[in-house]
């Protein structure tokens, strides 16, 4: 009874701590955002109102504001990360499973595993300037493309990660059992694997998407000045206007939040277990 | 329903010999089990019948068609695993549909069909449960269920029953037979369990190490045992190593001597003068002599012992005694209450006792 309570009151603690943590930068960008004048040394904004939300959306176009508008940012960013979503899954999905399921020697799978793993092993930005001047050379830099080049290359270490691991997760009996009653590998692979590991390439796919949504660096190497992109739009408005760059910056964390949601709801353990074999 | 033979079948795994020279024949309409120990090779030659792994040579036949290289969904074979494999996204409907479907079956074909295979391992009415939904016992019927409704001439098995409790277990032998006698499929069982491959087989195979070391039947595998390997597989429990000295009785028995004196009589196996045998004996093989005077005419196979275990099992107590340098267990009635350290006399009829090869 004794030992529980003392349990207890460590774990509200631990909680307490943590949600001031998690919440604190958040509130705080909120009050950010809908402050119209916020002078110290007052602990809360004078004035405050959605002026700010309306000229970021679009709404109002005042130019007392300043003139920055997110909205074709988010579209652009949205569009950008729904096709590095389908390009990165359509590569991870048989890669993935040719790591998981197919017989490769442990040390080519390991040599494969560790290429994925490559780009994110170096500082980003020297291997980002150096794509750069490799795209300059091609044409790509300042193109919509070579920005969705460079998501791909940031997003597909995830995922054939997590596609790997779900892949693997499942026993390889299901598959065999299906062929033994007379499906062929592709038709076990479409009716069993696959819908089992849904969750896991979800996960996958959606973890693909916040990457792209959120990518600085190589955007800002390869993109600028002609692809402004939402972290963009964010990074320019963070110097000379807190509450343009407090609401983009609530603006990026809902796909975060849903998320939060989508893996609780789906992801589980045993999906990122089972990694290394 | 179809006939398999395996020949000189081989498979490596890197370094390791998985499965060496094994070859069989599986009847038609029989069971055939491939016994041995876990890494013996049962599952691999198995799996190289269901076409999961490709042998690195010898050819298997199912009828006259050879199949050793033909992929796995084109050989017609129906399998149960050792984790039932069920389809945990699919009902039990789903499950066993999903052959039938691949071969075009018209639907409602499948439904009559799934209906008499539930019938026949007693799940009726079970069509839209989950496998999550059902006890271990049941997914085993479903899983056994999936490897029958396409009609397979052949089913293979692997430790179908290793994950079920013992009663239960036990219980599932007597209607996997009953099923298969019914249905007159020809069945290829992987057990490591000597008492279950007795039980519902008409052929035993045993393997060690990747080689085959006796196919017979239950009963000569049980009361002949090729060598001291197979006879400690087949509940036998303890072995006394010598040579053999001499034949008596026209060539019918032999005299083993072992190298601290001890002389056994027991029944010849085509032996030669100077050979290494083992002589194994299985737990009812000792027949203790309360008064040594009173004992029986014949002086061969008495030997005297020292009590060193005992274990009381109500109608029954097990004994460990000491020999020598060998030990011998023995269980014993009730009334052979004998206290430990205590000198006993004892009789090793020779038809109780095996005198087998040592290697």
């Amino acid at each position: 009874m004794q030992k529980s309570f003392f349990r207890k009151t460590i774990e509200i603690i631990i909680f307490t701590v943590f949600i001031f943590f998690l919440f604190a930068p958040l509130l705080s960008l909120g009050i950010w955002s809908v402050a119209l004048r916020w002078y110290w040394p007052h602990t809360l904004p004078q004035k405050i109102g959605f002026d700010y939300w309306l000229q970021a959306l679009g709404i109002t176009k005042s130019l007392t504001l300043g003139a920055v508008n997110v909205v074709p940012a988010f579209l652009l960013s949205l569009g950008i990360a729904i096709i590095v979503v389908i390009i990165t899954m359509a590569i991870a999905i048989p890669a993935g499973y040719a790591l998981a399921k197919l017989k490769i020697p442990a040390l080519l799978k390991g040599i494969i595993l560790i290429l994925f793993l490559l780009p994110r092993a170096f500082p980003q930005q020297p291997v980002f300037l150096n794509l750069m001047l490799m795209f300059n050379k091609i044409g790509l830099t300042g193109t919509v493309l070579g920005v969705i080049f460079v998501h791909i290359v940031v997003g597909l270490v995830f995922a054939v990660w997590i596609t790997a691991s779900t892949f693997s997760s499942i026993p390889p009996e299901l598959e065999e059992a299906a062929r033994s009653v007379g499906a062929t590998r592709l038709k076990a692979f479409f009716k069993v694997t696959l819908p089992i590991s849904t969750p896991g390439l979800i996960a996958s796919a959606v973890f693909v998407f916040l990457t792209s949504m959120d990518e600085f660096t190589g955007t800002f190497f390869v993109g600028l000045p002609f692809v402004t992109t939402l972290p963009m739009t964010l990074y320019s408005a963070s110097g000379s206007n807190i509450q343009f760059a407090s609401v983009i910056a609530i603006l990026l964390l809902i796909p975060s939040i849903l998320f939060m949601i989508v893996i609780q709801k789906f992801l589980k353990a045993e999906h990122l277990g089972g990694m290394g074999g | 329903m179809a006939n398999l033979k395996v020949n000189n079948l081989n498979k490596n795994f890197g370094k390791v010999k998985a499965v060496q020279e094994v070859s069989f024949e599986a009847p038609e309409g029989k069971v055939l089990s491939l016994l041995g120990p876990s890494g013996c090779g049962k599952t691999t030659t198995l799996r190289c019948i269901a076409g999961f792994e490709n042998p690195d040579r010898g050819e298997i036949y199912l009828d006259d068609r050879k199949i050793t290289t033909i992929p796995p969904e084109k050989r017609g074979i129906g399998m149960v695993f050792q984790n039932y494999a069920l389809w945990p996204h699919m009902t039990v409907y789903g499950n066993l549909a999903f052959g039938l479907q691949i071969r075009k079956v018209p639907k409602n074909e499948i439904i009559k069909k799934i209906k008499k295979v539930l019938g026949m391992v007693q799940l009726e009415g079970y069509e839209n449960r989950y496998p999550r939904q059902m006890s271990g016992g049941q997914q085993q019927r479903i899983a056994m269920a999936r490897a029958l409704v396409f009609e397979p001439g052949i089913m293979l098995l692997d430790e179908p029953l290793s994950n079920l409790d013992a009663q239960l277990r036990e219980e599932m032998r007597f209607e996997f037979t009953e099923l298969q006698k019914k249905l007159g499929i020809t069945a290829v069982y992987v057990t490591h369990d000597q008492a279950e491959a007795l039980v519902i087989s008409d052929k035993i195979v045993i393997l060690d190490q990747g080689k085959m070391v006796q196919f017979g039947t239950p009963k000569e595998i049980y009361s002949n045992p090729k060598n001291k390997f197979v006879a400690g597989f087949i509940a036998v429990t303890s072995f006394i190593d010598g040579r053999i000295d001499s034949f008596i009785e026209g060539k019918k028995k032999v005299i083993v001597k072992t190298d601290d004196g001890l002389v056994i009589h027991g029944f010849d196996n085509s032996f030669d003068i100077g050979q290494k045998v083992s002589v194994a004996m299985r737990m009812n093989a000792v027949k203790f002599i309360q008064d040594e005077n009173k004992s029986d005419k014949s002086t061969a196979n008495i030997f005297k012992g020292k009590i060193i275990q005992s274990s009381y099992l109500g109608n029954t107590i097990d004994y460990k005694i000491r020999m020598g340098k060998w030990e011998i267990r023995t269980n014993a009635e009730a009334k052979y209450d004998f206290k430990l350290g205590e000198e006993v006399a004892f009789h090793l009829p020779p038809e109780d006792i095996i005198v087998t090869r040592e290697e």
